[in-house]
């Protein structure tokens, strides 16, 4: 058993905002071993970019910060780790993939020069060395006749070019972690799996653990090892991917699995029905309900247990923990639907 | 040569192109233009739903706006209930245009923030003096009912709702001119997964109700074919391939709608399926590949498909695909469902 590279151990971050202070991340624990791919999961606001943002220790603070918990790399706690030293692990060490690649890179300079910032600042190599290495990285990545590509600006690189530059950058320094913030929701279904296919390549072949976080299922299914399934700032259930997929016991998890169009199995000449919904709204950060964080939203609640105290994240299998009183036990049939008449008076009553 | 008459379908579309021109130079001359659309033609019929998928750039948000004319087509016929559109003066536009309405992708941007929501709404029912007085109310209200909404939303202001109830505005605002088409533009695009459900279903329901037909316009191959009766897949400004998204995920004629189907990433781990790489990106729709366009990219080319424009066939009834070698589709990149996770069963552990 190799040890995990890196451990967030009861993280909670904060944001001050008008109102009261914000926790944006409440409680959030999990581990990455080598070459691995854990995936955190969620709907927007649930917390999981805060998450990796506090991981590179970038949390702005002010506003943010970092209220409790560890984050460990290789045994070194990063939580108020002085800045210079975390400049020479960020973009080093651990490094990072940003969701838009049209705004994360700088305009005026051309893409080698970007790159080769990096290398120049971590690996301290002369500037006619670090160019052949930021050549050798597009080529890694997989860019056409790098060795002219390398002077191109971002604006004439179409997006999923783009977001091979900006692995390339990821990885120049040979990262031992990656994390990886939505890499592929604002490209199409056919980038996207170049660039799934190439983030999972490098992993192999560089033995990089890879923290990828999107609100794609299919891309979970797809990539990772491990699932973390996070809801409004806390850990809702996590387990492998097939505990999570095939026995999901949070009724929040099973919800969005239903709420994806199924695929249905060949020969299934089934009519369409309904997308099982999952009614209501996240509830607001600052004003939480008493109790469970999903419990209004959920149709196994039942309010004398549900809203009297928070569920703990226990054990419901061998390293599958879910956060509900009510957890499922049973294996989830994909493509469940309800009927349409059931639905429709149901969906009324949603908004 | 006009491929269906008039009144084959709600609406008739008819060998529509759109170019863009690119103007260059001191004297602003054309220098050359953006191929948005090139020869498309297809019908809907009453109550049916047309699913348009395709990557970014392919023509399909153009496509749906030639039709309402919110983008003027450069050549080509457009048929709304046997009526040519592209022929209409101002005033006749403005009365169809009731009966055709649209759907954003964005419910942040298409909705006026100094507007309040019984205001938004109620401004199409004025324009098309639907209704007076009290009676604008009382629609209004029977349009938050029916879309979910509550009816004290008629008095707040887009803000004070979520990106679902947005868009569940915007849907109540097509829908008060009693339109039969709506063009659906990446209506969910923009949203969570679990509230895509919620407006998938609201759509669903309110064809039903109200015998809607719908032209659905999105990148997700699985929420277009979970809507739709028929999908057409479009690349580079052409339809690549049109069938019902039955046949099209069990048995696709087009390499290209193979690679997509293949590359949408299955919520299934233990389904390991035969993916199909595309290398490179879509070439610009400026300068237009030769041939059949999708040449460059295609798993299975072959010399002629350098020279020879594919056209747009049935290859099996109410099956349409513009390949030569639609025939091999099957036999070279793998038969069988491609989403389906047949082959083998990987574990992931």
């Amino acid at each position: 058993m190799s040890t995990p590279v890196l451990e967030v151990k009861n993280l909670r971050t904060a944001f001050r905002v008008e109102g009261g202070q914000l926790i944006a991340v409440d409680d959030v624990s999990f581990s990455v071993m080598p070459g691995q791919t854990i995936g955190i999961v969620g709907e927007s606001g649930c917390g999981k970019s805060v998450t990796s943002l506090s991981i590179m220790g970038l949390i702005p603070n002010p506003p943010g910060k970092i209220i409790g918990g560890e984050i460990l790399y290789k045994g070194k706690n990063l939580v108020n780790l002085p800045a210079p030293e975390m400049r020479k692990i960020r973009g080093n060490e651990i490094s990072m993939i940003f969701q838009e690649p049209m705004t994360s890179l700088n305009p005026v300079f051309t893409i080698g020069n970007q790159i080769m910032e990096t290398i120049i600042l971590h690996q301290k190599l002369s500037k006619a060395d670090a160019k052949l290495k930021a050549i050798e990285m597009l080529r890694l990545v997989g860019i056409p006749a790098p060795e002219r590509r390398v002077d191109d600006y971002p604006h004439q690189l179409s997006g999923g070019m783009r977001q091979r530059v900006m692995i390339a950058m990821a990885l120049s320094c040979n990262p031992s972690v990656l994390i990886a913030d939505e890499p592929t929701t604002a490209l199409d279904v056919t980038i996207q799996a170049q660039i799934l296919e190439l983030i999972k390549g490098l992993r192999e072949k560089l033995n990089m653990a890879v923290v990828l976080i999107t609100h794609d299922l299919g891309v979970v299914a797809e990539t990772c090892n491990y699932v973390v399934v996070m809801y409004a700032g806390k850990v809702v259930e996590q387990g492998t991917a097939e505990d999570i997929f095939f026995r999901p016991s949070h009724p929040y998890t099973r919800g969005l699995l239903n709420s994806i169009p199924a695929e249905r199995a060949d020969g299934d000449e089934r009519k369409k029905g309904r997308l099982e919904t999952i009614p209501g709204l996240v509830p607001n950060l600052l004003n939480l309900p008493k109790g469970c964080r999903f419990m209004e939203r959920c149709k196994r609640a039942q309010p004398e247990t549900c809203s009297k105290a928070e569920p703990a994240l226990d054990l419901v299998g061998a390293g599958h923990k879910a956060a509900c009183f009510f957890p499922y036990k049973e294996e989830r049939t994909p493509g469940a639907t309800e009927s349409r008449a059931e639905g429709a008076a149901k969906n009324r009553a949603e908004a | 040569m006009a491929k269906y008459s008039p009144n084959d379908g709600l609406v008739v579309v008819n060998n529509l192109v759109k170019r863009f021109p690119i103007k260059g130079g001191i004297l602003g001359r054309e220098v050359a233009s953006v191929k948005a659309i090139s020869d498309v033609s297809f019908t809907i019929k009453k109550g049916e739903t047309l699913g348009l998928v395709g990557e970014s750039g392919c023509g399909k948000s153009t496509l749906g706006r030639c039709i309402l004319r919110l983008i003027e087509p450069t050549s080509g016929e457009v048929y709304f209930g046997g009526q040519n559109v592209l022929g209409l003066n101002s005033d006749e536009l403005r009365r169809i245009r009731r009966k055709m309405q649209i759907i954003f992708q964005d419910p942040y941007a298409s909705l006026n923030p100094r507007m309040t929501v019984g205001s938004i709404i109620s401004e199409p029912i004025k324009i098309h003096n639907l209704a007076q007085g009290p009676e604008v109310t009382k629609r209004v209200e029977k349009l938050l009912d029916l879309c979910g909404l509550r009816r004290e939303a008629i008095n707040r202001y887009p803000h004070e709702f979520s990106g679902g109830q947005r868009q569940r505005i915007c849907i109540a605002r097509a829908l008060a001119v009693e339109p039969e088409f709506i063009v659906c533009d990446e209506p969910v695009s923009a949203l969570d997964v679990s509230i895509q459900a919620q407006i998938i279903n609201l759509l669903q329901d309110l064809q039903q109700e109200l015998k809607l037909t719908y032209l659905f316009i999105a990148h997700d191959l699985k929420v277009v074919e979970h809507i739709s009766n028929r999908v057409a897949v479009m690349y580079l400004g052409k339809i690549a391939e049109m069938a019902s998204g039955d046949d099209l995920y069990r048995d696709p004629k087009h390499p290209y709608t193979k690679a997509l189907f293949s590359a949408i990433p299955s919520a299934n781990p233990r389904g390991k399926k035969q993916r199909i790489l595309l290398q490179g990106d879509v070439p610009s729709p400026i300068n237009v590949p030769s041939g059949c366009t999708f040449h460059p990219r295609c798993p299975m080319v072959r010399d002629n498909c350098k020279a020879d424009i594919p056209a747009l066939d049935a290859k099996a009834p109410d099956h349409l695909a513009a390949c030569h070698y639609s025939h091999l589709v099957a036999k070279e990149l793998g038969s069988g469902g491609t989403h389906r996770g047949s082959e083998a069963v990987v574990s992931t552990n």
